[in-house]
């Protein structure tokens, strides 16, 4: 287990290197002069020279990309043209807000949509499947900007209830979790149903109702903990997916988070600033995906022996 | 030496196998068939194939041009005159939405077909040489893998600059991770069937065993996942819009619209509420209509 844990943290680093590679050929390839860019508009020709010097601008590509490389194992993600600040300490100032934002659309997502999945599954082609689907698809259909500014919308503007912005409050929580929390239960739902729907076809389902189980054991004891893998195992494209939709929200709402950080990054041409951003989420998403596998192969043992014996190649195609 | 023929040769007979037993359908027949049975699926056809004409006859059906402004109707509401009211040029938003067809829905089609035909193609040579070549093509998805998709597609638009192809280029990009992941799935459960193994054994080359073998087999499970890929390029296309990427105003694009109209909104709110109804429906329809094809066409959930 420990070997296969080691091994998974050690495959970050050709991902990230990889990130890092996309990053700055996006570096090499943007427009405008970041010279032009950090200095005041008056900066004599001879100070513009001197930080490009500073700033290696001078050295060959591959030098270039070498100091970069060096920089970002340093922390150094470059200084944002905005503020003249270093981008990481910008983004670590941001990340807390951008995972709760994620982190409790997440939690509230699965303990309503797995129960609502497999109610749909297990009563398939009744009213309550129907209406369950029909959420589900109208759920993830709904742009996520739209929702959130109808949310503000009724809740805030007509109604009065509840903040439109955020302002540090825990009520002003309520809105912009809500926004990407129903995209969230949407997909959650109908993974869990679709699940179900699998795990309730299977053999040994069949043999617990022939014994004579309860309807309610043979769900609950025997489909419901099947059901949890394939569950498990998408909790790592959602998160993916919440911290993309958090881009948005976060905009709406003013939740000074990553997302709002990159997306104003993106408007104002922020290039150093995009690029600390995308690398930083690209960095959770690969934590993310690393505890979700763990976590997969203690919630089935079945995969623990495949795991073990092999590679990653193995492993997916077991999943 | 005279034929003869046995029932069971009959059975064997390429104009009967693998027909239905009842029917003599193919099970394209009859996948269709149940199709056109599936109320979902088709009333999500009926809204893409309305939305298409909509977007075909745009001229025709928009009673203003989506750039006419007038200053004497500004941010009126819903009425006879204007159905979905006018914004804070005077622009009619029915026009501007019909008009706005004609960007999300294409756009969204192109990028599909693209990312399968590129994502496609990685996911098959990946499924089918396996081994080293599989490794370095999966290895590569798992970096791209890595950034949300969304968040990939806006670095890209950022880089590129506004416009049409650069947003094409951007959505296209997004889609590949998933295509070559399903594409390669689905390849990999057909590609130990006995007939891969017999067109080997022949001297089929490796191409013609993909494109003639390979693909058509796995063509239900691809086709289906496309049409959710459709949807949510078309979702991803709206949001780089509101974001002021990719297509922006005075684009008739419904994320463009809905981002010129969210200023006014606690006073206007009907140059909100439209054209994000519009990407609903257009999302819905294809979300319905990939369900009732995989229900029609997934053998398992018969």
């Amino acid at each position: 287990m420990v070997k296969y844990i080691i091994k998974r943290i050690l495959y970050i680093i050709p991902v990230m290197f990889g990130i890092i590679v996309m990053v700055f050929i996006m570096k090499a390839v943007t427009p405008g002069d970041p010279v032009l860019e950090l200095l005041p508009l008056t900066a004599t020709e001879e100070s513009k020279e001197n930080l490009r010097e500073e700033l290696g601008l001078n050295d060959p590509i591959i030098v270039q990309f070498g100091k970069y490389v060096v920089g970002v194992l340093h922390g150094d993600l470059g200084t944002s043209y905005k503020t003249k600040q270093p981008v990481l300490s910008e983004v670590a100032e941001r990340l807390p807000n951008t995972i709760i934002l994620a982190v409790w659309a997440l939690f509230i997502a699965q303990i309503i949509a797995t129960p609502l999945g497999i109610w749909a599954a297990v009563k398939q082609n009744s009213a309550v499947d129907n209406i369950i689907v029909v959420f589900t698809m109208f759920g993830a259909s709904v742009p996520n900007f739209w929702l959130a500014l109808m949310l503000i919308q009724w809740f805030a503007i007509n109604l009065g209830w509840l903040p439109s912005m955020y302002n540090g409050s825990l009520i002003s929580w309520i809105l912009p979790i809500s926004a990407i929390l129903v995209g969230s239960i949407a997909h959650t739902a109908r993974a869990a149903r679709t699940n179900m729907l699998e795990v309730i076809r299977q053999d040994y389902i069949m043999t617990a109702r022939a014994k004579g189980q309860k309807e309610g054991t043979v769900i609950f004891k025997h489909a419901f903990r099947n059901t949890l893998i394939p569950v498990i195992a998408s909790i790592g494209s959602a998160l993916g997916s919440l911290l993309g939709g958090s881009l948005i929200v976060e905009q709406i709402f003013a939740v000074p988070g990553v997302g709002k950080y990159i997306s104003d990054a993106v408007s104002a041409r922020n290039y150093p600033a995009l690029q600390g951003g995308i690398i930083v989420i690209a960095l959770l998403c690969c934590i993310i995906n690393i505890i979700v596998d763990v976590l997969y192969t203690v919630v089935d043992p079945r995969l623990k022996t495949t795991f073990m014996k092999s590679s990653k190649k193995r492993v997916k195609e077991a999943v | 030496m005279s034929k003869i023929t046995t029932p069971a040769m009959v059975k064997l007979n390429k104009k009967t196998k693998g027909r239905h037993k009842e029917t003599g359908n193919t099970p394209m027949q009859e996948g269709l068939k149940r199709l056109r049975k599936n109320k979902t699926a088709m009333a999500g056809m009926i809204i893409i194939l309305f939305l298409i004409i909509i977007a075909i006859f745009a001229p025709l059906i928009a009673p203003y041009g989506y750039q006419e402004q007038s200053y004497t109707e500004v941010r009126l509401g819903p009425s006879l005159q204007h159905l979905f009211g006018t914004d804070h040029l005077g622009r009619d938003i029915f026009s501007r939405c019909v008009y706005g067809t004609r960007y999300s829905l294409p756009i969204g089609l192109i990028c599909t077909l693209l990312g399968l035909v590129i994502g496609g193609g990685l996911g098959l040579v990946a499924a089918y040489f396996g081994g080293r070549t599989d490794n370095i093509i999966m290895r590569i998805i798992d970096i791209i893998q890595a950034i949300p998709s969304i968040l990939l597609c806006i670095a890209l638009v950022a880089i590129l600059g506004n416009g049409m192809w650069q947003l094409v280029v951007a959505i296209t990009a997004g889609t590949i991770q998933g295509m070559t992941k399903n594409v390669r799935a689905a390849v990999f459960m057909v590609r130990n069937n006995e007939y891969v193994n017999s067109s080997k054994s022949i001297g089929v080359s490796d191409f013609q065993i993909m494109i003639r073998h390979l693909v058509p087999n796995a063509v239900g499970i691809i086709v289906i996942n496309a049409v959710g890929v459709v949807a949510t390029s078309i979702l991803t296309i709206s949001s780089l819009s509101y974001l002021g990427v990719g297509l922006v105003a005075p684009t008739p694009e419904w994320g463009a619209i809905l981002a010129e109209g969210k200023q006014y909104m606690a006073v206007a709110p009907h140059m909100v509420y439209f054209p994000g109804l519009m990407i609903a429906i257009t999302v819905v329809a294809f979300y319905l209509f990939g369900n009732g094809l995989r229900d029609a066409l997934d053998p398992r959930l018969k």
